[in-house]
């Protein structure tokens, strides 16, 4: 059924609809809307049995998730930017133990300087931890992801983190098709776990793995990754004969087929991108996107079929790894290797920096001019840099950056008296 | 001619206490029917107080539950010794998942139990003191204010036993441990430090606090069998031992924890919606001195010159428990 409603919400009733059995939730922007969502459906008794709980703290809601988990029944938390980080130690933790949890983060800068826009930074820092990530483009997206999400997860026994991007999806409201509960019961089964805490047949889960069989272990995580890899596509495609829609799979192509340019992204942004495509396409530019669904298991198949006929590759990414660069550029160039198109990593979009069709544009011509660095900070303002860079070679006492930074730019806020 | 009532003391155990008294009155552990849920062939040190301590407070609640219980348990030589890959000592479902969450673990596992409605299955929680009181005392305050159906046992040696005797916010003053060595103006841990779990759960007015001791087993099955007749949180701080970490004999971990007791350093008490409602009096006191003395951690104190005024600082630590509590008197 269609319904024009906000992204936490259609998140939050599409988690409903896939029936969760425990519900942890812990407050932090832009995620909270999706678990007041799920909180007041469970307080009405319109999800029910469900349990709702307020923890204090992400680490505890993960660890409340791992519990309810391993005792058979299917868990759900979000989170967010600090939140994450926060339960970084249970976010591994769960993906060792193989718990089929389902976790939304809405995507937001990390802090310090805090910030509570978007960037994936978040998810990126969770990169290795083992569990599934993939990323919606639109609310829809999101919606549909979710209920393959919980299949995909209970499919492998490994948790799988739903990234969408923070305020730009989760607070937009937007028109989506709501599947009914019909629907959803035929496409997603009843959670049947591989491990079960059951007193009726004891085990035991956690026991001390040392050198004798952990490489084993990890290799096994590494297997199942590579599993979905088939399994990702395998139910989009059952996800499309039930609802109707392409939603998910690995990666998603627009106009790459002869383009000679292809530009490479997560989330949100792609729909920016597309549009300047379409412009430049009209300019007879020849140049394409190419949207990466599944972060992890990273597509490295898909990815290097799709640009096998690229004269370059620019990934934009709502992330850096300080010190080196990109990240998601660097996945991308170990899909492309041994190949001569350049992989050109642009950082867009940090902390909420809105990406406008104007930047991409012109970022666009400058890389088919062949003049782009192998490393670009869109829209970076250098006057900003400068002036920081030059007090601190001027006085030993230059202060704290960020504040230094607003005081130069003239923001009112800081000029306390 | 009058009959005497006589009291049995050290009841808990295979002693000849079971065989004097009533069948229904005697140790669960020494029943044939016992769970034995803590098998033996784990790797505990010889004397561990807290393998005992375990092995009685989990079959106890395994009794109270008839064998529908779940466990989640703290990282921690509990754990460590009990689960080293590919074994497994625990005969009943048991869920290791980090060093600080697992108050929070178990709440999940009672959640999940209420959502399938399964109501039989009960949820215990154990770890060490580090695990209790440091890391994991953000999630077990929560599991506590929010009433979460699950049993938290602490088992306390008073340090962080599995890294190598390091102090924890459990760590009486005076005591030497890794972390806090007896060299310098103050040796050992510093007075007027630490934290007390059990009064700190009792502010948080759940069902049920106790204390209790691996010197009185009966004790402790009678508490755990109490806890597990109620539904809430719940919380049980037991006191074991650790003869490795302690510089003690291993043949005397059940006379430490008597010592312990018999000197007011650890009451042993019951509270219900925070409010005390027994105690266990002191039978025959002795003075701080005793229970310090077989214990390396404290030689700083004795030797040839020793130091009468931590003592005394002890000693008044300890007279404060007995004021406190009660500990004296019939």
């Amino acid at each position: 059924m269609l319904e024009q409603c906000e992204g936490s919400h259609a998140v939050a009733k599409a988690v409903a609809l896939s029936r969760p059995e425990v519900i942890c939730a812990y407050p932090i922007s832009p995620q909270t809307h999706i678990v007041e969502g799920l909180g007041e459906m469970v307080k009405s008794g319109d999800l029910t049995p469900c349990e709702f709980i307020n923890v204090e703290s992400e680490f505890a809601a993960l660890s409340v998730a791992i519990g309810a988990s391993a005792a058979g029944a299917r868990s759900y938390t979000a989170t967010a930017s600090q939140g994450l980080l926060f339960m970084a130690e249970a976010v591994y933790n769960a993906s060792g133990l193989g718990l089929p949890i389902v976790m939304t983060v809405a995507n937001r800068a990390i802090g310090a300087p805090i910030n509570i826009w978007n960037d994936h930074t978040d998810s990126m820092s969770m990169r290795d931890a083992g569990w599934l990530q993939i990323f919606a483009e639109t609310n829809q997206e999101a919606l549909d992801l979710h209920i393959q999400a919980f299949k995909i997860a209970e499919e492998l026994s490994l948790p799988v983190m739903v990234c969408m991007d923070g305020f730009i999806l989760t607070h937009a409201y937007e028109r989506v098709d709501m599947p009914s509960q019909e629907q959803v019961d035929k496409f997603l089964p009843p959670y049947e776990p591989r491990q079960v805490l059951d007193p009726n047949d004891p085990v035991t889960i956690g026991a001390m793995v040392g050198p004798e069989a952990f490489t084993e272990v990890r290799y096994l995580a590494h297997a199942k990754q590579m599993q979905a890899l088939d399994l990702i596509p395998q139910i989009a495609a059952e996800f499309k004969k039930e609802f109707g829609r392409d939603s998910g799979g690995l990666i998603k192509t627009y106009k790459t087929e002869d383009a000679e340019t292809i530009v490479i992204a997560l989330g949100s942004v792609l729909g920016t991108i597309k549009d300047t495509v379409d412009d430049l396409r009209a300019e007879g530019v020849k140049v394409g996107v190419l949207g990466i669904t599944s972060y992890r298991p990273f597509p490295i198949s898909a990815i290097r079929d799709a640009t096998a006929n690229a004269k370059r590759i620019v990934v934009i990414e709502k992330c850096f790894a300080v010190g080196i660069g990109g990240i998601v550029s660097r996945d991308v160039r170990s899909a492309v290797r041994n190949r001569p198109q350049p992989v050109l990593t642009v950082v867009a979009g940090l902390g909420g920096r809105a990406i406008t069709k104007t930047s991409v544009h012109k970022l666009l011509l400058d890389a088919i001019a062949d003049k782009l660095e192998l490393l670009t900070f869109l829209d970076l303002d250098w006057d900003v840099v400068n002036r920081v860079l030059d007090r601190e070679k001027s006085q030993r006492r230059s202060g704290p950056i960020a504040e230094g930074i607003l005081r130069d730019m003239g923001n009112l806020a800081t000029q306390v008296v | 001619m009058e009959q005497t009532l006589v009291k049995f003391y050290q009841t808990g155990t295979f002693t000849v206490g079971n065989r004097l008294l009533a069948p229904e009155q005697r140790s669960l552990q020494s029943g044939a029917a016992r769970s034995n849920s803590l098998n033996s062939g784990h790797r505990a040190c010889q004397g561990c107080g807290e393998a005992l301590g375990a092995r009685y407070a989990i079959d106890a609640a395994m009794a109270a539950t008839n064998g529908q219980l779940i466990a989640a348990n703290a990282t921690g030589c509990l754990e460590v010794f009990s689960t080293p890959y590919p074994e497994t000592s625990w005969q009943m479902p048991w869920i290791h998942s980090l060093f600080g969450n697992t108050a929070a673990v178990a709440t999940g596992i009672a959640a999940a139990m209420k959502a399938k409605g399964r109501s039989e299955v009960r949820v215990v929680a154990q770890g060490g003191d580090g695990g209790t009181t440091d890391i994991g005392f953000g999630c077990l305050s929560g599991m506590f204010e929010r009433n979460d159906d699950v049993l938290y046992i602490c088992y306390d040696n008073e340090a962080y036993m599995n890294t190598g005797v390091q102090r924890s916010s459990a760590t009486p003053p005076a005591a030497r441990t890794a972390t806090t060595m007896p060299v310098g103006p103050n040796p050992g841990n510093e007075f007027g430090q630490g934290k007390n779990v059990p009064q700190i759960a009792m502010a948080h007015e759940i069902p049920y606090v106790a204390t209790a001791t691996v010197a009185d087993l009966r004790d402790l099955e009678y508490k755990v069998t109490k806890a597990m007749s109620m539904h809430g949180a719940r919380y049980i701080h037991i006191f074991v031992p650790c003869p490795l970490g302690w510089g003690a004999a291993s043949h005397d971990t059940i006379k430490l924890s008597r010592l312990a007791v018999e000197s007011g350093v650890f009451p042993v008490f019951e509270a219900e919606r925070g409010e005390v409602t027994g105690v266990l009096k002191i039978r025959r006191q002795v003075p701080v001195e005793e229970y310090l003395k077989p214990q390396r951690r404290f030689a700083h104190l004795f030797g040839k010159k020793p130091d009468v005024a931590t003592l005394a600082r002890l000693q008044a630590r300890a007279d404060r428990n007995i004021r406190r509590f009660g500990l004296l008197g019939e």
